[in-house]
């Protein structure tokens, strides 16, 4: 086992994320977070923490999407459903999907395809905060990575968030 | 996690485990149904028969709905108009109809166990949906979704079954259902359309006082006449049965509570529940059709998971 992150370091990645994000999208005007179900949740709550210190409270719209029925591999494998909680409208919007590891780009092709049957947003970026490289079986990538690593597929990526680190097993 | 059964046959086959896993399911596809686009891709490579050998508006559009919302293809067989008038047994049927590559079957039929004997010969996944006098598991587990949704729990809920107890499946699958998630019942109606041995078997209380009962209960399920089931008369004439266990304003009135009244549908009303009380704020009984929809689309998505595992 290798810790990636320790919890010192996950702080000062987690807050670079929200600045980067607020950096592109200044005060967040036409700007959407949706953070994906299950595990990408505990990343985008800790996000808009930080980014409600930059800016006020209401101007951000943060939402949670579950992508359990449009996985591709309900035939294989039955996922529990989670709470998804879009209380705005996506349409001309511009979203940012929040998850915490990209590996295949299997779930973030799924949560394209859910995210449209909320509307039409004018663009979708993605931000992760570790970026699996030279894993991916989609052409999907991360515009915003907290760390990316070299990694094989037997080996396991965990964001322990109990412990507040990123281990390599 | 995923179901411990293969096929939906009846409540009595779930465990509480299973009933919870399809209530949470239901309540994430509720969610779906609000949504713009109201369909999911889960299902788009499954096909559904839908067989309907006996008469049903709610269920077969409620299933069919569902089938459509998963993206799954859906094929209707209802037995006018279909070979079965011509003498086709049941079995013969359905095997002519998996032969063309159909992964699921919901059956609806007069005879008690006809999904369980067609269970046993074909390989397809089975729902009932409604077998004669014996269960109708997607009611009984769209009513537990109803109830849970109101009061937020089913365990030590108190809920009164009124009516034709003798001739439904909707009163059999309720009571299993109940029992498994701790929830109190009392079945309450005339003494001829209470099966004798019912307390003994299932370990319900019967009450033969309809105020009495109202006055216990937190919610009342109010079950329809099955005039067409009734081959001998059971109560003298249903304007007395309306006099003596309809469901009236002036009765819910009186009681020192407000309870939610629900109603599987067909409603006689008039008969075992007053128009007034059918549409009163008290009444969830088209949150109960709404309802239908998700739990089905949760039966349904965890049935077909379950199966494509063990092929």
């Amino acid at each position: 086992m290798k810790t990636i992150l320790t919890a010192q370091q996950l702080g000062i990645t987690i807050k670079r994320l929200a600045h980067q994000v607020l950096e592109t999208h200044i005060n967040l005007e036409n700007t959407v977070l949706i953070g994906l179900q299950p595990r990408g949740i505990f990343l985008s709550d800790k996000i808009v923490e930080e980014i409600k210190k930059e800016i006020l409270a209401d101007k951000i719209q943060y939402g949670k999407l579950d992508i359990t029925f449009y996985r591709d591999d309900i035939r294989k494998e039955l996922h529990n459903a989670n709470q998804t909680d879009i209380p705005f409208s996506i349409e001309n919007k511009k979203v940012v999907l929040i998850d915490d590891v990209l590996y295949t780009g299997r779930t973030i092709r799924a949560a394209l395809d859910a995210l449209l049957d909320f509307g039409r947003p004018e663009k979708v970026e993605l931000c992760v905060l570790i970026d699996r490289s030279f894993s991916r079986q989609y052409p999907i990538q991360a515009d915003y990575a907290g760390k990316s690593i070299d990694s094989i597929v037997s080996q396991k990526v965990k964001v322990e968030w109990a412990k507040n680190e990123v281990v390599l097993y | 996690m995923q179901l411990s059964t293969r096929n939906l046959l009846g409540i009595k086959d779930l465990t509480p485990d299973d009933i919870s896993l399809i209530l949470s399911t239901a309540t994430q596809f509720k969610e779906v149904l609000q949504r713009p686009v109201k369909k999911v891709p889960s299902l788009r490579d499954v096909t559904i028969v839908n067989l309907f050998y006996e008469n049903s508006t709610r269920t077969r559009f409620s299933f069919e709905l569902a089938e459509k919302r998963l993206s799954a293809d859906t094929i209707n067989f209802a037995v006018s108009g279909s070979s079965a008038a011509k003498g086709e047994t049941l079995l013969d049927t359905v095997t002519n109809i998996l032969s063309m590559k159909v992964d699921m079957v919901v059956m609806r039929h007069s005879a008690s166990g006809a999904p369980h004997f067609l269970a046993k010969h074909i390989p397809a996944a089975i729902i009932n949906a409604g077998d004669g006098v014996n269960e109708h598991p997607t009611q009984g587990l769209l009513d537990a979704f109803s109830m849970k949704e109101k009061f937020g729990k089913l365990d030590g809920l108190r809920v009164a079954i009124i009516g034709d107890i003798m001739h439904s499946r909707v009163a059999m699958s309720n009571i299993y259902l109940l029992n498994k998630m701790g929830a109190k019942v009392t079945v309450c109606g005339p003494p001829t359309l209470i099966p004798k041995y019912i307390s003994e078997a299932f370990g319900v209380e019967v009450n033969y006082n309809l105020k009495e009962t109202l006055e216990w209960c937190d919610v009342a399920n109010v079950l329809r006449i099955q005039l067409e089931r009734q081959n001998q008369v059971l109560f003298s004439s249903l304007r007395e049965y309306n006099l003596a266990y309809g469901l009236k304003r002036n009765l819910l009135d009186s009681l020192k509570k407000e309870i939610t009244v629900m109603h599987p549908g067909p409603i006689n009303r008039g008969v075992e529940i007053d128009s007034d009380v059918a549409d009163s704020k008290q009444s969830i009984i088209l949150q109960q059709v709404e309802n239908g929809v998700a739990v089905r689309m949760a039966v349904l998505y965890l049935l077909a998971g379950r199966n494509s595992v063990n092929n």
